[in-house]
């Protein structure tokens, strides 16, 4: 017998959407934000795998791993042009690279 | 007395949410390395959630690629920069930060809402049933992956291998060519132990004229 209704997980899901969008919209540290955005893919990993338990679908396992394989590479990128301005810069903040903004 | 599995799953949801909740707030989310650790928390109880959903290759690869892999390098990259207390001041209130809470909690409610519309009137279903057998083992993961979604999947290799190259690219040092005609020991000190505008031996710059005007 199931206990769990699906809408429970959608709704944990759609939480932690909402966290990590505001805080891709509140923080200005791009370490954070980049976190943020981990948070956002994983709270859509989530929705996936609910509706493939509760659907009986695969696909959302395989869309899930290729989620999981997206974030890797753009967290490594991600990662290493935040070492690359920190180096010319010396700044972790989006609020000061601005430099297309003159 | 609620079924084990619910408790199960509101522990675990509590969890989630309150990591999230901590790696945002800007009292522990100051410094960036608590926020990474409560992200981390945050990876191992979704974890726990994807096993409830009986999705066993997903729940191993959160585990190694997003708690392991990913945020190892998080830790690498925020102890590699080294940054000091004055590099993480971020302002405390400003109007953004108001508007940005507020649409995060717009998008909860839009998706909150249509999420009970759409699951409200729903009969939960038996998952003990054998017609709704879980489909999450390796082995129903990999035939999917390896049959149906073959392209999709040597694409994604190719993806990480660029990004991997990419990653090595960017981060790299560029010391030889910034300012140094040649290596210089004088390069090894950290510029910003010394003043700008030093002259140091073999003319090396203490700085690189990028940097000017970034210093705090």
């Amino acid at each position: 017998m199931t206990v769990i209704p699906l809408g429970h997980f959608l709704l944990l899901a759609a939480m932690l959407f909402g966290i990590g969008l505001a805080g891709v919209l509140t923080r200005r540290n791009v370490l954070v934000l980049l976190m943020s955005i981990e948070l956002m893919l994983n709270a859509v990993n989530l929705t996936l795998l609910a509706f493939a338990r509760y659907r009986g679908w695969t696909d959302g396992h395989v869309f899930a791993f290729f989620v999981i394989a997206v974030a890797a590479a753009e967290a490594a990128v991600g990662l290493a042009m935040v070492l690359a301005v920190f180096r010319l810069k010396r700044t972790v903040f989006v609020d000061d690279l601005r430099l297309l903004k003159r | 007395m609620p079924p084990p599995e619910l408790i199960l799953f509101y522990v675990l949801a509590t969890g989630t949410l309150v990591a999230a909740a901590v790696m945002l707030l800007p009292s522990t989310g100051r410094n960036p390395i608590h926020s990474a650790i409560a992200l981390i928390a945050a990876f191992f109880c979704l974890a726990g959630l994807y096993a409830q959903l009986s999705a066993h290759l997903l729940t191993a690869l959160q585990i190694i690629v997003y708690a392991g892999a990913i945020m190892v390098l998080f830790t690498f990259v925020i102890m590699l920069l080294n940054l000091t207390p004055a590099d993480m001041r971020e302002p405390r209130f400003a109007w953004w930060k108001v508007a940005g809470g507020v649409l995060g909690l717009f998008v909860f409610g839009k998706l909150a809402t249509v999420i009970t519309l759409a699951t409200g009137g729903e009969q939960p279903i038996n998952l003990a049933d054998p017609m709704n057998t879980p489909l999450g083992s390796v082995r129903d993961v990999g035939r999917m992956m390896y049959t149906t979604n073959l392209v999709a999947f040597e694409l994604a290799s190719v993806l990480l291998l660029v990004a991997a190259v990419g990653a090595v690219v960017l981060a790299k040092k560029k010391l030889d060519y910034v300012d140094a005609p040649e290596p210089s020991p004088a390069r090894t000190h950290l510029h910003r132990n010394v003043p700008a505008g030093t002259v140091l031996p073999h003319g090396a710059d203490a700085d690189p004229p990028a940097s000017h005007g970034a210093h705090h």
